[in-house]
């Protein structure tokens, strides 16, 4: 049995020279342009550069050059990843505007592979949301049900790959902003180990959990993906100086020999229709050789509280640079700390805000130690525990997220409940760990739900051909009501 | 660990002038409940006995990186400028930041 692999045709499509890259791009514009009006995936289509790429592309097959692994696709980036003179907003007022004077190394890699930017997308704010509402742009809407959020941050890359706008897309994965709206929209989403991928040119929010990854239908677009974004970077110095392990090439390993641990605290937080899919999922895997049974590793439900001290103090000192002296909005004043004052309160949504407040109360004195400083140490728990789990599973298995995607404005209010829709999600960025989110049917709601794979640091090969079995034997989950007449 | 005390309206409108945010009375009152949640929802956290256990600030550290000592392009300038809110004489330009003048 092999991976589907639609990108990676499209791709041998256009170097072989079967479809010019020019017109797969101008398909692809063309449904942006006839259906994002109701989705909101995109902050920005940046439909005359990408034209221009994809002109260089075909004139590099007309030359006898190979354009490489990702020739003619259209790939959507989300809007904290920096590109050279074209705006990178974060969905926030505070960076309207703004051209980047560099490009990040991953939207480097995709033009060396050949891939086509065709804009960027809407995100929670700063990344700082799960259903991409606190985004200054507006809301993106769920393909598969637009009165639903399509999860977050990166919310308008998971609905640009499910409504057939592109065929790929990055976001990034701080507390499970990939993997969460890749499941509420059917879709694949991979986080892959911390330092993996070079952050060089993401907008910093918890420089310790950042991470950036691709989304794609299929668990071998994926990995394709991946393949062409991972390896060292000088320009990041959190970026591992080793090898990066290679996806595609393993990915129709099977799972024969494979154990597998099925999370049981992921599961009791489970709505039945969701836990339903994950044992489902783990039947499959057995099925197909896998040892399956289920593992507890009661140190991951402490790990939302951790997260929500630890990420939100290293946002508060990441967004201190926004004080409206060297790019950004600037809210005109006498002088320069009420300039920075009126800026910044003028600048950030209260999301934002928030989180900036909690991380500089968890790092002020007097509750350092109480809360930042514990939480640091839950982290070194957590991870001891997942190594527990390792030494005798060689993947844990679980929901990505409780619930499939819930109605537009149901948590805004309540940003407690709003974080607990992480609460599958963040142990892996506390690790630094890869996980994978694979569509898995739907729940009793008709809507998708996304099963989870999670493995110990750089077992990417492993999680993903665990993935492609999984995938599968996933039951279909339905087109979206705007799937893209240019799906190619 | 001993329970923080809990989180108090002026302890927000503390927080939010170090991190130079002005609220308005609302907003006051509307993020010091949510915070207060917030904070609740990890007094598990906050309570647990991890006296013998080393924090862990990154899951994959990577120590003492460095770069070759040599000359190499950095960012243009005039493009990093053009992206500033007021520029004067190729720096930065902000309002002043000492007390009245004489």
């Amino acid at each position: 049995m092999t991976a589907p692999r639609p990108t990676i045709g499209l791709a041998n499509a256009v170097r072989s020279g079967g479809r010019s890259a020019l017109e797969v791009v101008e398909e692809h514009l063309a449904a942006i342009e006839a259906g994002d009006g109701a989705i909101h995936a995109f902050n920005l289509v940046t439909a005359d550069l990408a034209r221009h790429q994809a002109g260089a592309v075909d004139r590099m097959v007309a030359d006898g050059e190979d354009p490489g692994p990702l020739a003619g696709v259209p790939v959507a980036l989300k809007d904290n990843l920096c590109t050279r003179g074209v705006p990178t907003t974060c969905s926030s007022r505070i960076l309207a505007g703004w051209k980047p004077p560099y490009d990040a190394t991953v939207v480097e890699r995709l033009r060396a592979a050949g891939a086509v930017v065709v804009g960027k997308t809407n995100m929670d704010e700063f990344a700082m949301g799960s259903s991409t509402e606190t985004s200054a742009t507006g809301p993106t809407r769920n393909p598969h049900d637009t009165t639903r959020v399509p999860g977050g941050s990166s919310g308008g890359s998971a609905a640009a790959v499910a409504a057939g706008f592109v065929p790929l897309a990055l976001g990034s994965d701080t507390g499970g902003s990939i993997r969460q709206p890749a499941a509420l929209c059917g879709v694949v989403g991979l986080k892959p180990t911390y330092g993996t991928v070079s952050r060089y040119g993401l907008v910093a929010f918890a420089s310790s959990l950042d991470q950036i990854g691709p989304f794609a239908a299929t668990v071998a677009d994926a990995a394709l993906l991946f393949d062409v974004i991972g390896g060292h970077d000088p320009a990041d110095s959190t970026s591992l100086n080793r090898p990066t392990p290679r996806v595609v090439s393993v990915l129709d390993d099977g799972v024969a020999g494979i154990t597998v641990g099925v999370l049981t605290e992921f599961l009791d937080g489970a709505a039945p229709d969701v836990a339903a899919r994950v044992h489902q999922a783990a039947e499959a895997l057995a099925a197909a050789g896998a040892r399956v049974e289920e593992v507890s590793v009661p140190e991951v439900t402490l790990g939302l509280s951790a997260y929500y001290l630890i990420a939100p103090g290293e946002a508060s000192s990441n967004l201190a640079r926004y004080d409206g002296v060297r790019y950004g909005l600037r809210v005109d004043s006498e002088d320069t700390a009420t300039m920075n004052t009126a800026t910044r309160s003028s600048g950030f949504g209260a999301e934002v805000k928030r989180r900036i407040m909690l991380g500089t109360y968890v790092l002020s004195a007097g509750y350092m130690d109480a809360y930042y400083n514990q939480a640091l140490k839950v982290r070194t728990r957590i991870i001891e525990g997942f190594a527990t789990a390792y030494r005798r599973y060689d993947v844990l298995l679980g929901p990505t997220t409780p619930t499939t995607a819930f109605p537009l404005g149901e948590k805004t209010a309540d940003p407690l409940q709003m974080y607990l829709s992480d609460v599958c999600t963040i142990p892996t960025n506390l690790a630094g760990h890869p996980a994978i989110s694979v569509p898995f049917g739907t729940g009793y709601d008709g809507l998708p739900v996304g099963v989870q794979l999670l493995g110990p640091a750089l077992s990417e090969g492993t999680v993903m051909k665990v993935a492609a079995v999984v995938e599968a034997a996933a039951p279909t989950i339905g087109v979206p009501v705007l799937s893209g007449e240019a799906r190619s | 660990m001993t329970k923080p005390a809990p989180l108090t309206r002026d302890d927000v409108a503390h927080v939010a002038a170090l991190a130079r945010l002005e609220l308005t009375d609302e907003e006051l009152d509307l993020f010091t409940g949510q915070l207060a949640e917030v904070l609740d929802h990890a007094a598990d956290v906050a309570a647990l006995d991890l006296s013998d256990v080393a924090p862990t600030a990154h899951a994959m550290a990577v120590t003492n990186v460095l770069r070759p000592d040599e000359v190499r392009p950095v960012l243009d300038r005039d493009e990093v400028l053009a992206a500033a809110p007021s520029v004067e004489d190729h720096r930065f330009r902000v309002p002043r930041i000492l007390g009245e003048a004489p």
